[in-house]
């Protein structure tokens, strides 16, 4: 069994939901992680909140965002145990994030801490 | 109380205090000898009672009976008197005179250091709930045999390892350093929690024993939530848990002693006293940012104590499910939170779900999917519920189970 980070990418970080879909969003959220969970195949994840983002950049050069130049951005992440890339893709459907149009799951396997990968 | 009852009820209470208050005095390496001295008390008690009354005043008469017979036994046996003097005269400031304190704040000091040394984490969780219920509670060995479903000798091989290994530990009864109580209190709350569910889940046929087991784990509790030092949130929590289920004792079992499904059970039957305690605490365990497993749990319970099939009541217990599991996985928290799901989203929605779990060697997985398609397809439903009546073992269960087949 291996492990996978799937990682949301929002393709605008600058729209910003009204607390009620904030609400609905989280509940779905939480049951997408709670079906991966009762499968025993969740290890750990955030959100991660866009207000007071920051990008250090060439040369310690620090903006605000990931707004600007670049749109897109991460939104958050969940760490899942898998048996193959397919099997983690199946979980990474599910996804609510994928409800947004533009927004993507990106999945990657965990490197071992074997030295093998 | 009649005589009869008095006695044995005055064993567990006082026979907890008096070996807490001895085992403290000889160290966990004579725990034998501090139960024997209050074996012999309750003997003497047993003795002397039915021929002259019960004395006005029970636990004093027992204390003092106890403190003749620590005394004599120090004085009478050699060996004990020179394994034990150097420890006593370390302590007492006499030197030679064994000072045994019976006050009520020596013998809740030691009950709570005790819990901690049974409770130490160097010992195996099953010695833990065998010794907090001969030690800590004072239940026999007959009583705890009942309520495990097994024999005395089982029960004492088991008690006499965990002894050896208190020993091979050299625990000490003594309070945890400030920095070490958190993690300390970790494992005594799950062996209380354990506890409570070994009462509440037991077998046993024997309804008062199974509620006092849950009772002793209450009490236990209770006085962690007394001591300033463990007064924590999560111990709130499971105090609350702890009061919610056991809302529910008198109408868990019907007139045959036969188990009532919760969607059976006489909701007048529910102890309210209890459920306003459980929210009282529960409310105490929310002050404050931290989260356990116990907080989700009272939270999940508080919910069942609200018997209509409400939108918010199961949305709500689905989402303390999925944060349940996301901390740590249970089979059994994860075919609960499928049943949620069934509430919220349909059966249909669930049974998808469901099928993903591969719990295929649990019966209650089987009895979830039995439940799910029981509208939906009546053969499938039996087919999963003749699974379930295969796989499950106990008698109460199976009977459950073949109620299920019989109504479809």
């Amino acid at each position: 069994m291996d492990e996978y980070i799937l990682i949301f990418r929002h393709e605008d970080g600058t729209k910003v939901a009204s607390p009620d879909q904030l609400q609905a969003w989280m509940k779905q959220t939480m049951d997408w992680i709670g079906g991966i969970a009762a499968q025993n195949k969740f290890i750990s994840g955030t959100g991660l909140p866009f207000d007071g983002a920051k990008v250090v950049g060439h040369n310690n050069i620090v903006t605000n965002g990931p707004f600007g130049d670049i749109k897109e951005t991460i939104g958050g992440f969940i760490i899942v145990k898998a048996d193959s890339v397919d099997e983690a893709v199946e979980f990474a459907k599910g996804s609510p994030v994928l409800q947004g149009d533009g927004n993507t799951v990106e999945v990657r396997k965990i490197a071992k801490r074997d030295g093998t990968h | 109380m009649q005589e009869q009852e008095l006695i044995p009820h005055l064993f567990r209470t006082e026979f907890s205090k008096i070996t807490a208050v001895l085992c403290k005095l000889f160290g966990m390496e004579n725990v034998n000898i501090a139960e024997d001295i209050a074996g012999e008390t309750f003997l003497s008690a047993l003795e002397t009672w039915p021929f002259k009354g019960v004395p006005e005043n029970p636990a004093a008469w027992l204390y003092t009976v106890a403190k003749n017979n620590a005394k004599n036994l120090v004085s009478r046996d050699q060996v004990f008197h020179h394994k034990i003097t150097p420890v006593i005269e370390s302590s007492s400031p006499t030197g030679y005179e064994i000072e045994i304190d019976l006050s009520a704040k020596n013998i809740a000091d030691s009950q709570l250091q005790m819990l901690f040394a049974v409770c130490h984490p160097s010992i195996p969780a099953e010695a833990q709930i065998g010794l907090a219920l001969r030690i800590l509670c004072g239940f026999g060995i007959d009583e705890i045999a009942n309520a495990f479903l097994t024999n005395k000798e089982t029960i004492n091989k088991r008690l006499f390892r965990a002894k050896e290994k208190l020993r091979a530990g050299m625990v000490v009864i003594e309070f945890p350093p400030e920095n070490e109580i958190n993690s300390r209190l970790q494992s005594v709350l799950t062996t209380l929690y354990l506890l409570f569910n070994e009462g509440y889940y037991s077998e046993s046929q024997d309804t008062v024993l199974r509620n006092d087991f849950c009772l002793e784990a209450m009490r236990l509790t209770y006085m962690l939530i007394e001591n300033e030092q463990t007064n924590h949130p999560d111990v709130n929590a499971l105090f609350a848990l702890m009061c919610f289920q056991s809302s529910r004792f008198e109408a868990r079992k019907d007139a045959n002693g036969e188990m009532v499904l919760y969607q059976d059970q006489d909701e007048s039957l529910w102890n309210q006293e209890l459920i306003t305690k459980g929210a009282y605490y529960l409310n105490r365990a929310s002050r404050g940012e931290m989260l356990s497993k116990y907080h989700l749990e009272a939270n999940i319970a508080y919910w069942y104590t609200i018997k209509d099939d409400t939108k918010e009541k199961w949305e709500n217990v689905l989402q303390l499910f999925n944060q349940l599991l996301m901390i740590g996985y249970s089979p059994i928290v994860a075919l609960n939170r499928t049943y949620a799901l069934s509430k919220v989203r349909g059966n249909e929605a669930a049974i998808i779900e469901a099928e993903k779990l591969d719990l295929t060697t649990n019966h209650f997985y089987f009895t979830l999917l039995g439940e799910l398609y029981k509208d939906i397809n009546k053969e499938k439903a039996k087919e999963n519920l003749l699974k379930a009546l295969h796989l499950s073992k106990k008698v109460t269960e199976k009977q459950i189970i073949q109620n299920k087949i019989d109504q479809l």
